[in-house]
């Protein structure tokens, strides 16, 4: 198997010596080839029941299949749009910036085959304001693709036309959530929409709209390319692929690896990031991002992929995960991930405007000696509340309290000994 | 009423740039985040002069257009220093140092987050996750994204912004 058939998402970078990948090399390597293929020889259903068949789930954090979310887009006339989520916001994730950085030909040719599959005329990238070497290096795939006739009117001679726009963020976490993009993109405050109708049907300015991650539309290509036999079987388990992970944290070798699908928790954390720095020992893990369910001890012979990352009771969200080890105060980590949600609520909801800071405020109590009995009761009940979602707009402030309610689970004698103590023993280790 | 001579404008060039982002917008009211940020990149912040420019060009209301400047971090609505430094203080960046790094930041700037230097060099903010998080602690410097950041290195990275 070449290089590129092992790693469809980062293989072309490494044939090229880990350098990013513009025109000329990628069009070394089968570069749009597939795009071509789909554009000038397929069906735009043929292309959807490809991605379907393929069983390519987002890699934005949902999991959410991206053939099935294609086939929601109504066959009507007028504008329809493709918008790529590329507002990597999630704490602790940095995928998608090495994609865009090192491979950003992949993303534009993954978009043209999206846009052709849904028949949209119009693409956007939303891009976070802060990713300035992403921007400029995507700015540039964008105008050698249309200098090839690869974007633009009539692409390869078909009938088919494609205008693809970059846009830049003003910033907000919230704009991640795929209805508050698109409000964003919009030109107005990034607050999330009422569901129904969704985006297929009723998207940016009210038209059809596919919002894919970025990860996600740079798996396709390949999938057209290679087949869906080759791709589903990239899998160590029953999820499709290959997956871009990453490792933060106290280890030896923190990084991003494209790696099988299924890829085991430990294999991860030992092999690919070096194990642990210093003799520190690893107590939990954020699996995918900030707003995913603690894992501990128990769970680290898992493998990663969706299925098997849910029925543990947590989420493989990004697939980026955080590594909390034995000098790290549960209670304040805590603390920092809920002063995260608090400040990034778009402040629409009550319980997410008000519950939030309420925790966060219990939480830097709790971590700096004055907790109170009961104050375990206060979280827990908060969590109910604000996790339930029924109670908010969109799932912010559910993703705020899986860390939350995994913490008060897994690492409770932290808490109690902290308002027993009146005291964090994790800071007089530190300093 | 007044003559438009005597209202605030935008440059020729701040125009021009906005009216290419019109051009790819269903309409006009949808640049209003992409104006926004390019009158910021020519002037460093959105003053209320440059707000009321911007909204009369874009054709909506000042209030309007307000409410989306101030729902955005990135947008500035009062004025910052020459440089603007941006320390990380998300999950990994924490794991990694980041809260004693922040401590260190404000001491050797000798301002707090949020605050300008008296001489106008830099101002502070905390920043959420950079996605460096394989190199954190990190933080960003105007558009460089510095990684890897030790408080001995501080010195030095500040010394590269006049």
């Amino acid at each position: 198997m070449s290089l590129q058939e092992r790693l469809p998402l980062s293989g072309r970078v490494e044939e090229i010596g880990n350098r990013p990948v513009f025109m000329t090399d990628y069009l070394g390597g089968a570069g749009y080839e597939a795009a071509r293929i789909a554009v000038t020889g397929m069906d735009p259903n043929e292309v959807i029941a490809k991605v379907k068949e393929a069983n390519l789930r987002g890699r934005g954090g949902a999991g959410f299949p991206t053939g099935v979310k294609w086939g929601f887009v109504p066959d009507v006339e007028g504008v329809k749009y493709l918008v790529c989520n590329g507002d990597e916001m999630e704490p602790g994730t940095f995928k998608d910036r090495y994609l865009i950085e090192y491979n950003p030909h992949l993303l534009v040719e993954g978009m043209i085959i999206a846009a052709f599959a849904i028949q949209a005329q119009k693409a956007y990238v939303f891009l976070r304001g802060e990713y300035h070497v992403p921007r400029r290096r995507l700015a540039r795939a964008i105008e050698e693709a249309s200098a090839k006739g690869f974007l633009g009117e009539r692409i390869f001679g078909s009938d088919f036309s494609l205008d693809l726009r970059i846009h830049s963020s003003g910033g907000r976490y919230i704009c991640g959530e795929e209805t508050a993009l698109l409000n964003a993109l919009e030109g107005k405050r990034g607050q999330p929409r009422t569901r129904p109708p969704f985006p297929p049907a009723s998207g940016a300015w009210g038209r059809p709209t596919i919002v894919n991650n970025v990860e996600t539309l740079c798996n396709v290509p390949s999938i057209i390319r290679l087949g869906v036999d080759w791709y589903r079987n990239l899998g160590l388990t029953s999820d499709s692929g290959t997956k871009i992970y990453g490792v933060s944290g106290k280890v030896n070798n923190p990084g991003l690896w494209e790696l099988p699908m299924g890829t085991p928790i430990r294999e991860l954390v030992e092999e690919h990031a070096g194990g642990m720095r210093n003799g520190h020992k690893l107590r939990g893990i954020l699996p995918g991002g900030a707003s995913t369910d603690f894992l501990v001890e128990e769970h680290f012979d898992l493998s990663m992929d969706y299925e098997t990352i849910q029925a543990a009771g947590s989420r493989m969200g990004t697939g980026t995960m955080i590594l909390m080890d034995d000098s790290i105060c549960p209670v304040d980590l805590s603390r920092n991930l809920q002063h995260f949600f608090a400040q990034e609520s778009c402040g629409f909801c009550t319980p997410c405007r008000e519950g939030l800071p309420w925790v966060e405020g219990v939480l830097a109590d709790i971590e700096e000696g004055r907790g109170q009995e009961g104050d375990l009761d206060v979280l827990a009940l908060n969590a109910e509340y604000i996790g339930d979602p029924g109670n908010t707009f969109c799932l912010h402030a559910t993703g705020a309290i899986e860390p939350l309610q995994s913490a008060l689970k897994y690492f409770r004698e932290d808490f109690e000994s902290h308002i027993r103590t009146g005291k964090c023993s994790y800071r007089t280790e530190a300093s | 009423m007044r003559g438009q001579q005597l209202l605030p404008t935008l440059t020729a060039e701040e125009i021009a740039e906005i009216e290419e982002e019109i051009n790819h917008l269903p309409d006009r009211k949808s640049a209003a985040i992409d104006a926004l940020m390019i009158v910021q990149k020519h002037r460093g912040w959105v003053s209320d002069e440059s707000l009321g420019a911007i909204s009369r060009l874009l054709a909506m209301s000042v209030e309007e257009l307000d409410g989306v400047a101030t729902f955005y971090n990135l947008v500035f609505r009062q004025p910052v220093g020459r440089h603007v430094v941006m320390v990380c203080d998300s999950v990994s960046c924490y794991v990694m140092g980041a809260d004693d790094l922040a401590k260190e930041v404000q001491s050797q700037l000798g301002v707090r987050f949020g605050e300008t230097t008296p001489d106008k060099r830099f101002t502070l903010l905390p920043i959420v996750c950079l996605g460096a998080c394989d190199k954190a602690p990190a933080m960003m410097i105007d558009e460089d994204l510095i990684e890897n950041v030790s408080s001995d290195r501080l010195q030095s990275i500040f010394g590269a912004y006049a």
